[in-house]
């Protein structure tokens, strides 16, 4: 039945991708103009969904630009509130939000910014099951956590789920982004977390400079873009390193570590 | 022999990776590149530093 191919009712019902409507070919012009974005990336992005955890420096520029840029569906998650120090690097959260739920805070200002993607709010901090519910309901994962306990049990879920991780940090005047894709080839953040041990400083005891999380966020924010378009190269088993004060940028190769307690040859046993 | 260490001319006279990160005085936790590639603890005692490699030591950063 060859017509069947052509007509509208069958076209809809092989293709789950929601269109881009008129109005949102308009309003992103700018990144279908992009040769390798064009209609069908920003397509992608618009059915994409998008797991942020912590709606801090890194978390705040990630979602803005990941919500102006139309991804369709943004899940935050934070179990924090908004303090008066945060107001120096976390652009999402106002003068008026002192008190409210980062997440509600966040999510007022997101909505501003564009009315038309799905913005879901966990005001909890997520491990586990529930953790991993969570994780399975998304394409792509970004760390925007504070912590290495956080980042490692991330990594973990990401890695036996099979979900890419975008992993971000930053301190004083320095940064961090890679990627991970969690494949057989490639490494884990475990394997390059496992140099490091226990965590030593917090932006809360060491500082930080208010645009090198902006910075270091729209990095995780543009290599997630990149993932779910299927444009350009990742950082996938690389570390760029930002250090702010001479502005210079040094990208290192983490290699796979056959030790590695998540992704090497004996790999790790959940409960 | 002459090597850089975080973008910065030393002049060793051990190739021994173990010994040339004791006389640099890093302190842990970090991990260690040479020419853009990250070491595995495991190898660090059998790693030779050559002429004009360029070796960093990576502080780790875990703030968001």
């Amino acid at each position: 039945m060859p017509y069947l191919l052509n007509s509208p009712f069958k076209k809809a019902s092989l293709n789950i991708m929601k269109e881009l409507s008129n109005s949102q070919l308009m309003r992103y012009s700018r990144h279908i103009m992009l040769k390798d974005m064009d209609i069908d990336g920003q397509e992608k992005l618009w059915n994409s969904k998008v797991l942020i955890i912590g709606l801090g420096g890194l978390g705040c520029a990630v979602a803005q630009y990941l919500t102006a840029s139309g991804i369709g569906e943004l899940t935050l998650v934070d179990d924090d509130t908004v303090d008066i120090t945060n107001l120096q690097r976390q652009v999402l959260h106002h003068e008026a939000s002192i008190g409210l739920s980062k997440c509600l805070s966040a999510k007022a200002s997101l909505r501003a910014i564009n009315s038309e993607i799905r913005l879901n709010t966990i005001e909890q901090r997520l491990a586990g099951k529930h953790l991993a519910d969570v994780i399975t309901k998304h394409d792509i994962v970004i760390d925007c956590s504070d912590n290495l306990i956080t980042r490692n049990e991330l990594n973990l879920q990401c890695y036996q789920l099979k979900k890419t991780l975008v992993s971000g940090a930053a301190i004083r005047m320095e940064g961090q982004v890679s990627v991970y894709d969690m494949q057989a080839t490639t490494p884990c953040y475990q394997c390059l977390s496992q140099h490091f041990g226990e965590q030593i400083l917090t932006c809360v005891e060491a500082g930080v400079l208010s645009p090198v999380v902006g910075i270091v966020g729209n990095m995780q924010a543009c290599e997630a873009i990149k993932v779910l378009a299927g444009i350009g190269q990742p950082l996938i088993g690389k570390l760029m390193l930002l250090d702010a004060s001479d502005m210079s940028i040094n990208t290192f190769s983490i290699l796979k570590s056959p030790q590695c307690s998540v992704c090497g040859e004996i790999p790790f046993i959940s409960e | 022999m002459r090597i850089m260490i975080n973008n910065i001319e030393h002049l060793v006279d051990n190739s021994e990776l173990v010994e040339i990160i004791k006389q640099y005085g890093a302190k842990a936790p970090f991990a260690v590149a040479i020419n853009g590639e990250f070491v595995a603890k495991s190898n660090y005692a059998t790693t030779q530093v050559q002429p004009d490699d360029l070796v960093d030591i990576v502080s780790p950063i875990f703030g968001g």
